[in-house]
């Protein structure tokens, strides 16, 4: 039983890191009908970036401050200089570009941060909660995790419902035609729709790393993890992402605690597949008759 | 040498068949290679002065070359798989890396039980084949990114089974694989052909041009062939296909497992030549690269798989080399070559989407314009057409 609640409550605190990263996905896919391959790598190198700023003597919240920043900026340039030429190709010209960018930005963070292992701080403790007596699994840092991602969750929520930008966002990617026509700078609109991604992206990516080893590679499972949550959400739906996120991390958790945690990979693997073969819509996708 | 001998199989009209079909199929076949215009007749043309070219280049170039040459031909042979998977069928897949495993892990875990190796390797093939059925069943109801993500997960998955069985797989440190000698029969033909004992390293590396030759060969008649056609029809337009008759379900499943045949005998050769199957051989970044050569040599074209193959497999020695000269460490200099490759892939898509071959192509159509009409060598109308159909297909 305890072991149980130890799993449940690890499982959420990286449940919200999955479902940050799949929600950066769902914005992408959302706007301009690419899944980023990319992002895992972005998320990386504005990570790397907090942690030069924390080695020249910057405050954590600093560095975060700059991460995002970052990434609001390594969005926007590459959905502008990469993904517009590629946009309305065939369907593979996109994935395979954000592969490029995938394996170019790797390189470049090993070239420029070097490959080696780098511990990157947290702003909380990482010892366990006490309840009582009873020594619990979930770390002060693990809540800050979760109170990171619900306030992001709020604030693009408020941002897309009740704001006119946020309209405009919507529009233009329910239909770029119709609202170029309507007067919205629909291409504008794209790449803030990128940059927003990618910032929530970074978010992932620094909230990972919080008190945990970081090298080039560090977020390739993320990508897994984060894309199956994104279609066990529906891909779509930005509250599937959330939701998605959650039980992606709650299944890794019971699966790495009781299996081992070299099933984990397996195991996404294997939900993945489930979820496409039985409701390929997701969860909480609208189901649309698929257009060929 | 070895090439030759497939050469050598098709029978000629003088030379008794007692098991094969009869003579009047058999000399229709002839009649077929020996006309100029044919693709067979082309295909095994192509096979021979290839054959010859990578035996005198066996011969004369230094180990090093003749070790990168074997590590060419498994990616020669992972590529050309995955080219006909993803440029004629539009099936992406991020998972080849793992398809490979299963072979290369296969090859290794067969041989010290005392089979032949070539007997290994086509087992391994076999199995990565299976698992290229049940991949291949769930991946022909997805499309683009579904599939590219259900492959990536495939990638990142599937090497924690050799972590999980570590007792028979290996774990962490992978299973080291006994390379086999030279037999003395090969010893014997290549003494007297070239007056010298052959290496181990030379023999490794006339399986793999073997291997790389019959797949190229197989794959090329496949290419031109009912299956290559009706492949093509299902990815430019689904609905047509159907129309047409064809079952897409079966045909989609068929082009993955016949690429995954092909990643598992790069898989078998791969664990030959490096030696050791671990899990550190198999990651992402072999599934990507794979990627990164089909697209930068040219998607759908097996030349094309050649030419990206040799991309990545001689452009790393030499921006590292170039790295290095510029005062950047060893491991920094490493680096250069993925981030080159990175670069060229988004490049290549933006401005180029047919890669190199369709940049030989285009370049070979404008010298022959320039030379004006009838220099050019014939070919089937039927061919030029298709090919020219494809690339201004992914041009567009």
């Amino acid at each position: 039983m305890q072991q149980f609640l130890d799993l449940t409550l690890s499982g959420l605190s990286q449940g919200a890191i999955y479902a940050a990263f799949a929600l950066a996905l769902v914005l992408i896919w959302r706007s301009t009908r690419v899944v980023n391959f990319a992002q895992g790598a972005m998320g990386m190198f504005t990570t790397y970036l907090a942690l030069l700023a924390v080695d020249a003597g910057w405050s954590y919240w600093a560095a975060l401050l700059l991460a995002l920043g970052s990434g609001l900026l390594l969005g926007a340039f590459i959905e502008r200089v990469v993904i517009r030429p590629v946009e309305n190709g065939p369907e593979l010209n996109p994935v395979i570009v954000t592969l490029g960018v995938f394996i170019a930005l790797q390189a470049l963070a090993s070239l420029l941060f070097g490959a080696q292992y780098r511990s990157f701080p947290a702003p909380f403790g990482l010892t366990g909660l006490q309840a009582g007596s009873v020594n619990l699994a979930i770390t002060p840092y693990g809540l800050f995790t979760i109170g990171a991602v619900l306030v992001t969750m709020i604030a693009l929520v408020a941002l897309f419902r009740f704001t006119d930008l946020g309209l405009r966002l919507r529009a233009s990617a329910f239909n770029g035609e119709v609202s170029r026509l309507l007067g919205v700078p629909v291409g504008r609109m794209l790449t803030l729709g990128w940059a927003l991604a990618a910032v929530v992206g970074s978010l992932s990516g620094l909230l990972i790393a919080g008190g945990e080893l970081v090298w080039p590679a560090y977020m390739d499972p993320l990508i897994v993890y984060g894309f199956v949550a994104a279609v066990l959400g529906g891909l779509d739906s930005p509250a599937g992402a959330v939701i998605g996120g959650v039980a992606i991390g709650l299944a890794l958790s019971y699966v790495s605690g009781y299996a081992g945690s070299e099933f984990a990979g397996l195991a996404a693997l294997l939900i993945l597949v489930a979820v496409l073969l039985v409701r390929p819509a997701g969860l909480f996708g609208r189901a649309t008759v698929r257009k060929v | 040498m070895t090439d030759t001998e497939a050469a050598a199989d098709v029978p000629t009209p003088g030379r008794p068949q007692p098991s094969g079909p009869p003579a009047s199929r058999w000399s229709a076949l002839v009649a077929r290679v020996r006309r100029p215009g044919t693709p067979l007749g082309r295909h095994l043309r192509g096979l021979v002065i290839g054959a010859v070219i990578v035996i005198a280049l066996l011969e004369l170039v230094s180990p090093f070359r003749v070790s990168q040459i074997t590590t060419l031909s498994y990616y020669v042979v992972a590529c050309a798989g995955l080219t006909l998977l993803t440029g004629i069928n539009g099936q992406i897949s991020l998972g080849h890396g793992a398809l490979m495993a299963v072979g290369g892990y296969t090859t290794a875990l067969l041989l010290p039980a005392g089979l032949p190796f070539l007997v290994a390797i086509l087992t391994g093939a076999v199995a990565a084949g299976i698992v290229g059925i049940i991949v291949g069943a769930a991946a022909a109801k997805l499309h683009g990114p579904y599939l590219a993500g259900a492959t990536l997960a495939l990638a990142v998955g599937l090497p924690g089974l050799a972590l999980a069985f570590a007792d028979t797989l290996g774990g962490e440190q992978g299973l080291t694989v006994d390379v086999p000698r030279p037999p003395a029969w090969f010893a014997d033909a290549h003494f007297f052909l070239f007056g010298s004992d052959p290496s181990t390293t030379q023999y490794l590396a006339y399986i793999g041009a073997l291997v790389a030759g019959l797949v190229l060969f197989l794959l090329a008649n496949l290419h031109t062939s009912r299956y290559g056609r009706v492949w093509r029809a299902v990815r430019d337009d689904e609905v047509a296909a159907e129309l047409a008759g064809l079952r897409l379900g079966r045909l989609r499943v068929l082009a993955f497992v016949v690429s995954a045949v092909c990643a598992g005998l790069a898989g078998g050769v791969l664990a030959l030549a490096t030696r050791l199957v671990a899990p550190s051989g198999f990651t992402i970044v072999l599934s990507l690269s794979l990627i990164a050569a089909v697209v930068i040599g040219g998607l759908g074209s097996l030349t094309g798989a050649v030419l990206g193959s040799a991309v990545i497999v001689f452009l790393p020695p030499l921006v590292t080399g170039l790295g290095a000269r510029a005062g950047l460490s060893d491991v920094q200099a490493a680096e250069l070559a993925p981030l080159t490759y990175g670069l060229v892939l988004v490049l290549v898509m933006i401005f180029a989407a047919d890669g190199a071959a369709g940049l030989v192509r285009r370049l070979g159509g404008r010298l022959r314009r320039r030379q004006g009409p009838g220099t050019g060598p014939p070919r089937s109308g039927h061919d030029a057409a298709q090919e020219s159909d494809d690339a201004a297909r992914r041009t567009s």
